[in-house]
């Protein structure tokens, strides 16, 4: 089955046909060209595809493009003000060591900035590790995104973003 | 995943309407169990019809001794939920627990009900809490709802609307997470209910089942030691390669008893 949607990505209004089994992930990668946003898995266990929708962290592996119609949806793309300005959560994941290989990068700052904005700002070590059950790495063993996911925090809440 | 048509109703009635006029239709609330499925092309519906801009599905209501959930609230509602922190604790702490935040955000109470997973954390609440299960049709009591592995009480086109959990004096959850899925291994709520002590295990058994003989115990001897002597049978008991049926059995002993003692 065949459909239009019609979304609000990163601030653009998108549209486009897609069928109805079209994960939102595929329409995207796929459709906008959008490919910060990794599959890493078929299990819905990775979070290497977070995104937030209407600003809630969802994983846009196990939601339909259909069930985004009329939403707004950020991607990692969407984070940063220019090339020259990143987002501090991303400033954060680099100052701090908090990436190797980057693959499952793009999720965990998405579920990382959502995970702080739940929590007022204010994170602990035990709510990170906690928040990230979700998002899993093969490289870093946490410890490096654990750290910069507590500095981006307060780097977010002193840029008010 | 194979392709299907999708309809998005506004009301229950048209999301019923829209089931029957299907010749292989399954409803979809947050699609964390339904999509998965899908992908891996374990189902193959005709129709998918998503609950989710159905309104009245959704919001938490406490009257009295009562916390009514909407079938499509979130797991992560429930987890934030002052209402429910108040009224039953154990139950806001359980929503917070499931799976993954991700997975908390679109995952919903409804869904994980009617789905009745051998090791998901609701039923054991449900049943625990003797809830009951309010549908577009009829009231089903918990001791009647879960039937067997993903097998309820739910006639075709059926859909949850609410669940009502009566509070309890006392109340507690206890899972041994499997450690990749967080899904239980094996999962134990006890509460100290207007009946009488109940105790639900979930992860260990086809579908969520109560012990009757902790909970006989329970009702002489409230107490982390009154349950430490009950054993269940390893019979009929789950076994995969996350654990044996004798380790899961060994495990309700032990969930139970941490339960009891996180009851107070
Ligand atoms: C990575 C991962 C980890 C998870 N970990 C856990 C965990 O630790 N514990 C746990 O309990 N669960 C876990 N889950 C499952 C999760 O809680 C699901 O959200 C839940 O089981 C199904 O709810 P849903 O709203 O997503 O339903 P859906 O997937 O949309 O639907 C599930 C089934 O229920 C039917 N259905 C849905 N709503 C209704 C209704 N209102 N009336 C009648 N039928 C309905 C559908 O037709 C479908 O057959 C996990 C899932 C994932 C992907
Ligand atoms: S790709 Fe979405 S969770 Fe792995
Ligand atoms: S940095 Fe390689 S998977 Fe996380």
């Amino acid at each position: 089955m065949t459909m239009s949607v019609s979304m609000s990505v990163n601030g653009k209004t998108v549209s486009g046909n897609v069928e109805a089994r079209t994960l939102l992930v595929q329409f995207l990668r796929e459709n906008l060209g959008l490919t910060g946003t990794h599959v890493g898995c078929d299990t819905s266990q990775c979070g290497a595809c977070v995104v937030h929708v209407d600003g809630i962290s969802v994983k846009s592996c196990t939601l339909l493009a259909v069930q985004a119609d009329g939403a707004k949806v950020t991607t990692i793309e969407g984070l940063a003000k220019s090339a020259e300005q990143l987002h501090p959560m991303q400033e954060a994941f680099r100052e701090n060591h908090g990436l190797q290989c980057g693959f499952c990068t793009p999720g965990m700052v998405m579920s990382a900035i959502d995970l702080v904005k739940r929590h007022n700002y204010e994170v602990t070590e035990e709510i990170v590790r906690h928040g990230l059950e979700g998002n899993i790495c093969r490289c870093t063993g946490y410890h490096n995104i654990v750290k910069a996911i507590v500095a981006g925090a307060s780097a977010m809440k002193a840029a008010g973003v | 995943m194979y392709d299907f048509e999708y309809h998005k109703p506004k009301s229950v009635a048209d999301a019923v309407a829209a089931l029957k006029k299907a010749s292989d239709g399954k409803f979809m609330a947050g699609g964390m169990t339904l999509i998965p499925t899908l992908k891996q092309r374990l189902a193959q519906p005709s129709d998918v019809i998503d609950l989710g801009a159905i309104g009245d599905l959704r919001g938490i209501k406490v009257d009295g001794n009562t916390v009514t959930i909407g079938a499509m609230t979130k797991h992560a509602e429930v987890a934030a939920s002052a209402e429910v922190a108040k009224a039953i604790p154990a139950l806001a702490k359980l929503a917070a627990n499931i799976g993954d935040g991700q997975v908390r955000n679109r995952g919903t109470i409804g869904g994980s009900v009617a789905n009745s997973d051998p090791a998901a954390d609701y039923p054991a609440a449900v049943l625990a809490l003797g809830a009951t299960i309010t549908t577009n049709e009829r009231k089903i009591a918990a001791d009647d709802f879960f039937k067997g592995l993903f097998e309820t009480a739910l006639k075709e086109g059926e859909i949850i609307t609410s669940i009502s959990f009566p509070t309890a004096t006392k109340a507690a959850y206890m899972k041994f997470p499997n450690p990749a899925s967080r899904y239980a291994m094996v999962g134990v709520f006890v509460a100290q209910t207007a009946s009488g002590p109940r105790v639900a295990v979930t992860g260990a058994g086809a579908c969520a089942f109560r012990v009757k003989e902790m909970e006989d115990a329970l009702a002489k001897n409230w107490s982390p030691d009154a349950v430490a002597g009950v054993k269940v049978p390893a019979d009929g008991l789950n076994g995969d390669i996350h654990g044996s049926p004798e380790y899961r059995a060994h495990l309700v002993t032990v969930m139970a008893k941490r339960a009891v003692a996180a009851a107070g």
